[in-house]
């Protein structure tokens, strides 16, 4: 295979085109989307997905789903969120570590029982997805986190930075480097993939499935926390009622836009990252274009559907294909 | 022919051998600890439980009344407890019926007779399902994925249709089918028994029931056994979607307005039911008798929780909690128990 059609074939090759493809068309119907503005807006709304992505994408890589994510995200914006409002003297990590390690727990929970109990990922992550909202209701007293009780300094995270770029936008890419190095330099980020690609030889090759299952879920949950995070320092307000809801959708469809595949063991941080700003552009474009907002989540399940065929097309080489897999 | 060389090899297989080496349990332990008797114990206790907490419980036609909310859930989980029997899994059907109903409540306002916006709403019913089962039977793409994704995509049509305004102002005799009675039992009540006698039939007596457990139990075998599993999941499928058009049409008819939120969540409920009545996620397992009692079993719970006032929010806990619970023990069941 030739150097050229190696590329061509790269599945991150093919989402930057589409990604470039879609500022293009957008760009030619309403120049004034091609813009820094534009530019800011779409930055400033990825890193909420991007966070919570790459954990999707790791445990998507590891042939597993999480579905609770957008709970785990409300859970930890709120018990953070709680710390803010009761306890205004504490500095701000203390809400940072509150909202990671509660995301965490709830993370290691869904990851337990995945692996303690051999059951789909996909069954009990909807279980935890109603539990872990309840038990945010619950916590909060259903009470919302008001404006004024999120601090200024977390607020700001989300406007300035000392080199322009809001440091939320920084820490998710700081975060997406992280992953980029943990999978693929660290025995453990290799062996990830190793579960996935094939989860019966992977314990024949020595590796200890359960425990590298369990701590992907808990990644999973302690980056849906930190998300729960940016989502407080971008909104300014968490709701028990609305935060999260409905989030983990739009996380899988970035993953999956992104080229990690569904069956396990494929998935790279580039792609990822590439899938979240061609989901995050379609989110800023759709206004401009005078879309109606109401066309988001429809727009949201055919992009999963077509990159699911795509998928499907490029692994076996035939739409229609028989075999493989 | 290298189709058969797609499917992936059984996790269970060494455990079969194990299987085959031992002796037979007794019938009776066999009985004893089926899923369904499970659901069956659990059914009295709640019932039992509830009545303490309160003494509205006592009356069989306050529980009949309050189960209209569930039962809609319930009828698509008597098809869904197929669908998962074979192997697969919907997502999807809480959408569908939003989708079907809100394009009931579009057809309507366009001015259709109510006939015609029912027929509508059926179609596109048979429509949604036919599109979920072409991509799971002709592109072969893990259900439980494809139907996430037009999970996604049937709400968002809804969306796009209905905005986030309610379409109402049916006619009288449309709306209220939760309070129209037969005796003290309601319509839909009616409609989910007599749903549960025809597909518990069709699931237990006839052939395509028996090709169904064959499907979900090694579907390698099926093929080689000539059974057409492609036609018969894409049936299914489109059963599904049938189905939940019904249920859509039944909420539209209990609330009298359509909004594209209705029934959000319903998956949640729906696989609940089907996991109560000790169905075997991993498919070849299960039974319509499991899942009728499970759907009585939440009836139960979910009402005895309103009357002694626990809030909507906490609900959602114990609602998760019961969901993995209840895979557990039923997987657990069958480790323990071969048949």
């Amino acid at each position: 295979m030739s150097q050229v059609s190696r590329l061509f074939r790269a599945r991150e090759a093919g989402i930057l085109v589409m990604l470039v493809l879609f500022v293009a068309f957008v760009s030619l119907i309403q120049p004034r989307f091609f813009s820094t503005e534009t530019l800011r807006i779409v930055l400033l709304a990825v890193p909420l997905i991007l966070v919570a992505a790459m954990g999707q994408m790791m445990v998507l890589v590891a042939r597993h789903v999480d579905l609770s994510i957008g709970s785990i995200l409300g859970f930890s914006a709120i018990a953070a969120g709680m710390v803010f409002r009761d306890h205004p003297e504490l500095p701000l990590f203390v809400g940072f570590a509150v909202g990671v390690l509660s995301g965490a727990a709830l993370g290691f929970v869904n990851g337990l029982v995945v692996t303690v109990f051999k059951l789909p990922s996909i069954i009990v992550t909807l279980g935890t997805l109603s539990l872990y909202r309840g038990l945010l209701f619950i916590l909060s007293g259903s009470k919302q986190i008001d404006p004024n009780d999120i601090p200024e300094p977390l607020i700001r995270m989300a406007q300035t930075s000392p080199i322009d770029i809001p440091w939320i936008v920084i820490i998710a890419f700081g975060v997406a480097f992280a992953t980029w190095l943990f999978l693929n330099y660290s025995q453990i980020g290799r062996q990830i993939y190793a579960i996935g690609s094939n989860p019966v030889a992977a314990p024949l090759r020595g590796i200890r499935v359960m425990p590298v299952t369990i701590l992907v879920f808990t990644l999973s949950g302690a980056l849906a926390g930190l998300a729960g995070l940016i989502y407080a320092a971008r909104f300014g307000y968490v709701n028990p009622g609305i935060t999260g809801v409905g989030f983990e959708f739009t996380v899988i469809a970035a993953v999956v836009i992104g080229g990690v595949s569904i069956n396990g063991g494929v998935g790279s941080v580039l792609g990822t990252v590439l899938g979240v700003l061609l989901l995050g552009s379609v989110q800023v474009a759709l206004p401009i274009l005078g879309v109606s907002g109401f066309w988001q989540n429809a727009i949201y399940g055919g992009i999963i559907l077509i990159a699911l065929v795509i998928d499907r097309t490029v692994r076996q080489g035939g739409l229609l294909a028989r075999g493989g897999a | 022919m290298n189709s058969i060389e797609k499917s992936p090899i059984p996790a269970t297989t060494p455990r079969v051998i194990v299987r085959e080496a031992a002796a037979p349990r007794p019938r009776w332990q066999v009985w004893l600890i089926r899923p369904e008797v499970v659901t069956l114990l659990l059914l009295v206790i709640a019932a039992i439980v509830a009545t303490r907490l309160s003494p509205f419980f006592a009356d069989l036609g306050f529980i009949l009344e309050s189960s209209t909310y569930y039962i809609e859930f319930a009828i698509v989980a008597l098809v869904l407890t197929i669908v998962i029997i074979s192997g697969e899994i919907d997502l999807s059907p809480a959408a569908q019926m939003a989708l079907s109903a809100c394009l009931f409540g579009t057809a309507f306002k366009a001015g259709a007779p109510i006939p015609v916006a029912i027929g509508v709403s059926l179609l596109s019913g048979l429509a949604m399902g036919a599109f979920n089962g072409f991509f799971v039977t002709v592109l072969r793409l893990p259900s439980i994925i494809v139907t996430i994704g037009t999970l996604i995509l049937y709400r968002g049509l809804a969306q796009v249709l209905a905005g986030d305004k309610s379409i109402s102002g049916f006619p009288s005799w449309f709306v209220g089918i939760d309070y129209r009675m037969v005796g003290i039992v309601p319509i839909p009540v009616l409609i989910f028994i007599a749903a549960s006698i025809l597909l518990g039939l069709f699931l237990g007596i006839t052939i395509y029931g028996r090709q169904i457990y064959q499907i979900g139990t090694s579907e390698i075998a099926a093929i080689h056994a000539g059974i057409r599993v492609r036609r018969i999941k894409m049936g299914l499928f489109i059963a599904s979607g049938l189905v939940s058009s019904i249920a859509g049409l039944m909420v539209a008819s209990r609330l009298g307005s359509v909004r594209y939120d209705l029934a959000t969540g319903g998956e949640l409920t729906m696989v609940l039911i089907v996991m109560l009545g000790g169905t075997y996620i991993f498919g070849g397992r299960g039974s319509i008798l499991g899942t009728f009692l499970a759907a009585w079993l939440l009836v139960i719970i979910a009402t005895g929780m309103t009357v002694a006032n626990i809030a909507i929010n906490a609900q959602l806990t114990i609602m998760g909690l019961l969901l993995i619970v209840s895979i557990i023990a039923t997987n657990a069941i069958y480790a323990r128990s071969q048949r």
